[in-house]
């Protein structure tokens, strides 16, 4: 009999062992003399369960996990002599984690073999672009528009506004850049897909390219993830092969061609301006705005800087169309929103759903709260920019304008969360000083600030002359996030206010504590 | 698995600045190439790039030293890069940094006197939710615990 099985090279997999499972896999496989065939898939993103490995049967994929590579004999058995096992999970699709999602721009993730382009077109890929080619490129931008698509990197803009703007800037060269530089923690999803389905983000940003006059984009993403870079470039070159990228794009008159660039350990490279100086070769500092990339960007030329989110969600609107994507959602904030839940949570992973989820539900319900088993204290949603949410402020609906009223940010939709041992005055100090290392010393409020900032902390946490140097930091934050050219300096505030509201308790001469995950 | 690189050669050097230099902002892709080969960038090289890309000396030199992820000199026989972000720090990724310290006897950022173990903080690998993670001579590693964070100090110093 033969055999398929999914064993995921997803890096989040790969840490936990899915490369001795899969090895495993082949010698158990030779030894039982069995034909046992191993697709290399993305991850489901249901990271507790990893390595997941799955059976594909008739009825649909089983799934198995944790699988660890001494499970795999018996697991091989099990499976062989179709019976049930100690890691068997039922189809994997039934899991309520799973089942309960809306998955549009992850719909592949996890099921494909990424770098199959017959699988991606068997599971609904490029039919986006073939829509987008019989449209005009007017009625393309306006696609986008309506969907209500607003960028996923955290600001929020209408991405359909953005690409009008380019595509009626003339110019002899315009550029497209995918921002995959996702150096938040807690935030892994551009990792996922591009590990997982890396050719819905070729596609999304060829329809792009087309619809602005574009013929060259550029992904830019990070030294971090070297498997993500190595699936992506293979991805190009196979698109290029098959006539998806180059001249003529699927035939069309269209040109467009895509290049991975990798950073170099520089988060502030996530800022739109300082990542287009990167790309230029230059140090990455950020630039003042006015002029906005879309009028004078890469190289001086107009430019469409998308998340990379963004740019995947595209090939459902294109294929779909606009209403069946903004159907979804609440408020300003429509269709799906691909959430990260880490950190000290149970059941962590990605869980793409419809805007207007509570934060409470994705902490206790999904996330099934923390694996320490203590209770939860704070969540830090958005990454090392976000906001300190107390359990107060559960009921919050995910949804841009909601986080912005309780002073907090969605950002790139990373949710990171901490047990009853965690000192809040130290997560504030972390947040001033990690903007101190990543700084890129342009404007003062960001540069001198976070150093001075992360000073007065450590005088607090060190008893002296506390409500004066709590005044102090406040001050300081306002004069951070009203005079920082950019969204570091800016919003470094976030964490740090966060934390003193809800957690003023914390601010004074240090008690001795539990430490985090004993 | 400890990564090979070859010993600093001009000649060879230019050849891979020069394979680089006709792409668009070239500067960075050719300071990873030599990296890459060579472990670290030489200082010799920083002409050599300024002089292919019509840069000035001081352009390069400032590229070169703004980005975290440059060498001037060769890091330890093996690189160790303990993930200190947010999502780790919850996990209780701060306990083991502390162990790893006391371990190799070093803080973050240096390498150990033998030359064998660099050990260097990474904020975000990107596998939050398998925290806490790290990276060793490439390899990624999650869920880790003190039983696990030991074994790879212990790999790592061989």
């Amino acid at each position: 009999m033969s055999v398929r099985l999914f064993v995921p090279c997803d890096a989040g997999a790969l840490a936990v062992g899915a490369d001795e499972v899969a090895h495993a896999l082949h010698k158990a496989a030779l030894e039982r003399k069995v034909d046992v065939e191993i697709v290399r898939n993305g991850s489901r993103g249901l990271y507790w369960l990893e390595p997941l490995v799955e059976l594909e049967t008739a009825q649909g994929r089983f799934g198995f996990g944790p699988v660890t590579a001494e499970d795999v004999p018996s697991l091989l058995d099990a499976i062989l002599a179709d019976t049930s096992h100690k890691l068997s999970l039922g189809l994997t699709e039934e899991i309520p984690w799973l089942k309960r999602q809306t998955r549009l721009t992850f719909a592949r993730c996890g099921i494909v073999d990424p770098l199959s382009l017959e699988d991606y077109r068997a599971h609904g890929g490029y039919k986006g672009l073939t829509r987008a080619l019989t449209l005009s490129l007017d009625a393309v931008i306006a696609e986008v528009t309506t969907s209500g698509l607003r960028g996923r990197g955290g600001a929020g803009f209408p991405t359909g506004i953005k690409w009008k703007t380019v595509s009626q800037t003339a110019a002899d060269r315009k550029y497209v850049i995918c921002n995959a530089d996702e150096g938040d923690s807690g935030t892994f999803a551009d990792r996922m897909l591009m590990e997982g389905d890396p050719f819905v983000l070729i596609e999304g940003m060829t329809i792009c390219g087309i619809a602005v006059g574009a013929t060259k984009g550029y992904i830019y993403t990070r030294s971090e993830y070297p498997h993500a870079i190595a699936t992506m470039t293979k991805a190009i070159d196979i698109a290029r092969k098959a006539g998806l990228l180059g001249d003529k794009i699927a035939g069309s008159n269209y040109t467009f061609d895509l290049e991975v660039r990798t950073g170099a350990g520089a988060y502030v490279c996530g800022e739109e301006t300082a990542l287009m100086e990167s790309l230029e070769g230059k140090r990455g500092i950020v630039r003042a705005k006015p002029p906005l990339p879309a009028h004078h960007g890469l190289f001086g030329k107009p430019t469409v800087v998308n998340n990379l989110l963004s740019f995947a969600a595209i090939p459902f609107i294109l294929d779909e169309g606009a209403k069946a994507y903004a159907d979804f959602g609440m408020g300003r904030s429509r269709g799906t929103m691909p959430i990260q839940i880490a950190g000290n949570v149970k059941f962590g992973g990605l869980f793409e759903t419809a805007f207007g989820i509570t934060l409470g539900e994705l902490v206790d319900d999904i996330g099934g709260g923390t694996f320490t088993g203590r209770p939860v204290r704070a969540v830090q949603v958005g990454g090392p920019l976000g906001a300190y949410f107390p359990r107060a402020l559960f009921d919050t609906p995910f949804d841009y304008e909601a986080f912005a009223a309780k002073e907090g940010l969605i950002g790139h939709g990373g949710i990171v969360v901490f047990d009853d041992t965690v000192d809040m005055s130290k997560q504030a100090r972390f947040a001033m000083e990690f903007c101190a290392i990543e700084s890129c010393g342009k404007c003062t409020p960001c540069r001198i600030g976070s150093t001075r900032g992360a000073e007065t902390i450590d005088k607090i946490r060190r008893g002296e002359r506390v409500s004066e140097n709590i005044a102090l930091v406040e001050d300081l934050c306002g004069t951070m996030k009203l005079g920082s050219l950019c969204a570091l300096g800016g919003f470094t505030p976030y964490p740090v206010l966060s934390a003193l509201k809800h957690f003023r308790e914390d601010f004074g001469p240090q008690q001795p504590r539990l430490q985090a995950a004993e | 698995m400890t990564p090979v690189y070859e010993s600093w050669d001009a000649a060879r050097g230019a050849e891979i600045i020069a394979e680089h230099s006709q792409m668009e902002g070239a500067t960075l892709p050719i300071l990873h190439a030599l990296q890459e080969t060579f472990g670290y960038v030489p200082e010799d090289a920083i002409p050599m790039i300024a002089s292919a890309l019509n840069l000035s000396r001081a352009e390069v030199y400032g590229v070169f030293t703004f980005y975290h992820d440059f060498r001037a000199k060769k890091a330890g026989r093996h690189v160790l890069k303990l993930c200190r972000a947010e999502a780790c720090q919850a996990a209780g990724g701060d306990a083991l940094a502390a162990r790893v310290e006391a371990k190799l006897g070093i803080a973050m950022g240096n390498t150990t006197a033998d030359e064998r173990v660099t050990l260097e903080p990474i904020y975000c690998l990107g596998l939050c939710a398998t925290a806490p993670s790290a990276m060793l001579d490439g390899r990624l590693f999650g869920r880790l615990d003190e039983a696990r964070i030991d074994a790879l100090v212990s790999e790592a110093q061989r």
